[in-house]
């Protein structure tokens, strides 16, 4: 299985530009990983079936690069960590959101896959090119020339994805 | 400085800090828990971050479930079976196996959590403990993983978000149509990064099995964890249920000048019986609002309602009566003791004899997996938690949510029913326990 914690330069720069991917409010977490694949825990797996039910192309067209977009309360519903990890293995960069449910939110993070709170992500169109500055909390639409602010990460969770992510930390604390 | 919510005292006692709502503490963690699904994604992190020679933090506070494809309905979840099995067996720690029930159900039963505890589970349904004053929030696998390890998780202070009720129930309205309502009310993220706190006279007459209806659906709006402060009921409660000594110390109640996010009033009396409408949670109506609308399938279980209590308020409507002919009765108890109470108590007979089929105790078709998975164009009323498109099968079929005696009364009829059109029983805690041998 790919360690999709890696955090070592194996994930794609939300710096570099790629394709928007736009879903509304409330996607939650059976339809980014409908329920009947979570008996895998392997991300390549898992992002074959991302979406599956909802955007069945997606799993198919999605590139290295591409950004998941959304409404408010992106990632509700379960725990499972599938629903990120597809994500992952499905090579998206970042996840802009105008908000996200708790757990999804934590779970990336711990997972090293960045999620920006952006108000402003309605504005973003499917298939627009985007990339996002994670230091400045920007995101930055070269389809319509427009920049939208995001909400940057409080200082503790910043210096628990500095170090690596939870796992590094954990790793860090126990050996300490 | 004004005082502190239930929320901040139990994060403060487990931070060793004087915690408040934003702030970012370390809390010590008193049991942690995952599942056939969540084990083997965190058993990969703990071996991760421990090495090869990893020791869990507290091996008697580690439980694990199998539950959510059990019996194992395919190769890969029989894996998942054995990966749970192997792991917990290498480490000592305590394992519930096909068959025994749903981890919420079974940790509550087997007095695994007890008021003041901070109990972390790979499932979002861990608000549940809430409702005997636990501080019980779901996490995912990398969280549960390195907890494992250490003992400790992080966690963000939560503002609270509190729910008064006064006055009594009508007949035939119970915890789960309150739940409904409140989600209806504050929307599907309304509670969302906050902890929900439930109160009032209507609230302290509840039986513990039916806070634990409130807390258990706290996430279904957002919420972090959703409490009720635990009182004489939850010490009785849990004292005749698991033979533990409950010591209830003071720190368990909000003080009167605590900070909330927002204070919902309700008159119990005035409250109808909830129909959560599909694809959302949210969509909450009373019943009337739906009655009349043709079912195909009921399905009476889950970590929400799937306890004996709730099961016999089914039965009772069903007693002596058939299942309407144009609907098909699914019933899954929530843990092995329960599925034994409905064999020592005759309720399993009247079920089948109504014409249900009742399958072994774990989360039954809750998430679509088996044991009553829905076609295309099918709908179902349920007794559960979610209703989200596709949840219980096919992205066709569509999932009403309720509470048990709405589903008794609609499975006489085939279609949604008010259950006050029929008459309904209310158990208190005293139920399950007096045909315990």
């Amino acid at each position: 299985m790919t360690d999709a914690f890696a955090g070592d330069g194996g994930r794609p720069d939300p710096a570099e530009p790629g394709r928007a991917w736009v879903f509304g409010d409330n996607i939650d977490t059976d339809q980014i990983t409908p329920s009947r694949f979570i008996v895998s825990s392997d991300p390549d797996e898992l992002a074959s079936h991302a979406f599956e039910d909802l955007r069945p192309e997606f799993s198919g067209s999605v590139e290295t690069g591409d950004f998941v977009v959304a409404g408010e309360n992106f990632g509700s519903g379960s725990s499972r960590e599938h629903s990120p990890l597809s994500l992952v293995g499905a090579g998206v960069s970042a996840v802009v959101a105008q908000s996200f449910a708790r757990i999804f939110f934590r779970n990336a993070i711990n997972l090293g896959l960045p999620v920006l709170i952006c108000p402003g992500a309605d504005a973003i169109e499917d298939g627009d090119e985007i990339h996002v500055d994670l230091d400045a909390g920007v995101v930055t639409n070269h389809t319509r020339d427009e920049t939208y602010e995001a909400e940057a990460l409080p200082e503790f969770l910043q210096s628990l994805v500095e170090q690596g992510g939870l796992k590094a930390y954990t790793k860090a604390k126990l050996d300490g | 400085m004004s005082g502190k919510t239930l929320a901040e005292k139990l994060l403060s006692a487990k931070s060793g800090t004087d915690a408040r709502a934003g702030d970012y503490v370390e809390a010590d963690v008193d049991v942690a828990m995952a599942h056939d699904i969540t084990g083997p994604l965190a058993f990969q992190t703990f071996d991760e971050v421990t090495g090869d020679d990893g020791e869990l933090f507290a091996p008697d506070r580690t439980v694990f479930t199998i539950d959510h494809h059990a019996p194992a309905d395919g190769v890969q979840a029989a894996n998942n079976h054995n990966a749970v099995r192997e792991f917990a067996a290498e480490h000592g720690a305590h394992q519930f196996d096909v068959g025994d029930g749903i981890c919420h159900a079974v940790l509550v039963e087997e007095g695994f959590v007890g008021p003041g505890d901070l109990v972390i589970g790979a499932d979002s349904h861990s608000t549940t403990y809430g409702g005997i004053g636990a501080f019980g929030t779901g996490v995912g696998s990398t969280d549960l993983g390195t907890a494992l390890a250490t003992g400790e998780l992080w966690f963000r202070v939560p503002k609270t978000l509190r729910f008064e009720v006064d006055g009594d129930l009508q007949d035939g309205v119970y915890a789960k149509d309150l739940i409904l309502r409140f989600i209806g009310d504050v929307g599907f993220d309304g509670c969302t990064y906050m902890a929900a706190e439930y109160a009032g006279s209507t609230i302290e007459s509840l039986p513990i099995h039916e806070r634990l209806v409130l807390s258990n659906m706290a996430i279904e709006m957002g919420g972090k964890t959703g409490l009720v402060a635990p009182d004489e009921r939850t010490e009785s409660y849990l004292e005749r249920q698991t033979g533990n000594e409950i010591d209830l110390g003071d720190a368990f109640v909000s003080d009167d000048d605590a900070d909330y996010e927002a204070v919902h009033t309700y008159d119990a009396a005035a409250l109808a019986p909830q129909v959560s409408k599909p694809s959302n949670p949210e969509n909450a109506v009373d019943v009337t609002e739906v009655a009349g609308t043709e079912i195909d399938q009921l399905f009476v279980g889950t970590c929400t309602n799937g306890r004996y209590e709730d099961i016999k308020v089914v039965a009772d409507i069903l007693a002596g009566e058939t299942i309407a002919p144009n609907v098909r009765m699914v019933v899954v108890p929530a843990s092995k003791s329960v599925y034994q109470h409905m064999l020592q108590t005759g309720v399993f007979q009247t079920l089948t004899d109504a014409g249900a089929v009742i399958q072994s105790a774990g989360c039954g078709p809750c998430a679509g997996y088996h044991q009553g998975v829905l076609g295309d164009g099918d709908v179902c009323l349920a007794t559960a938690n979610r209703n989200f498109p596709g949840r219980e099968g096919s992205m066709e079929s569509s999932v009403y949510l309720s509470s048990p005696a709405t589903v008794g009364a609609s499975a006489l009829y085939g279609e949604i029913t008010d259950p006050r059109e029929v008459e309904t029983k209310r158990y208190d805690d005293t139920v399950f326990a007096e045909v315990l041998p």
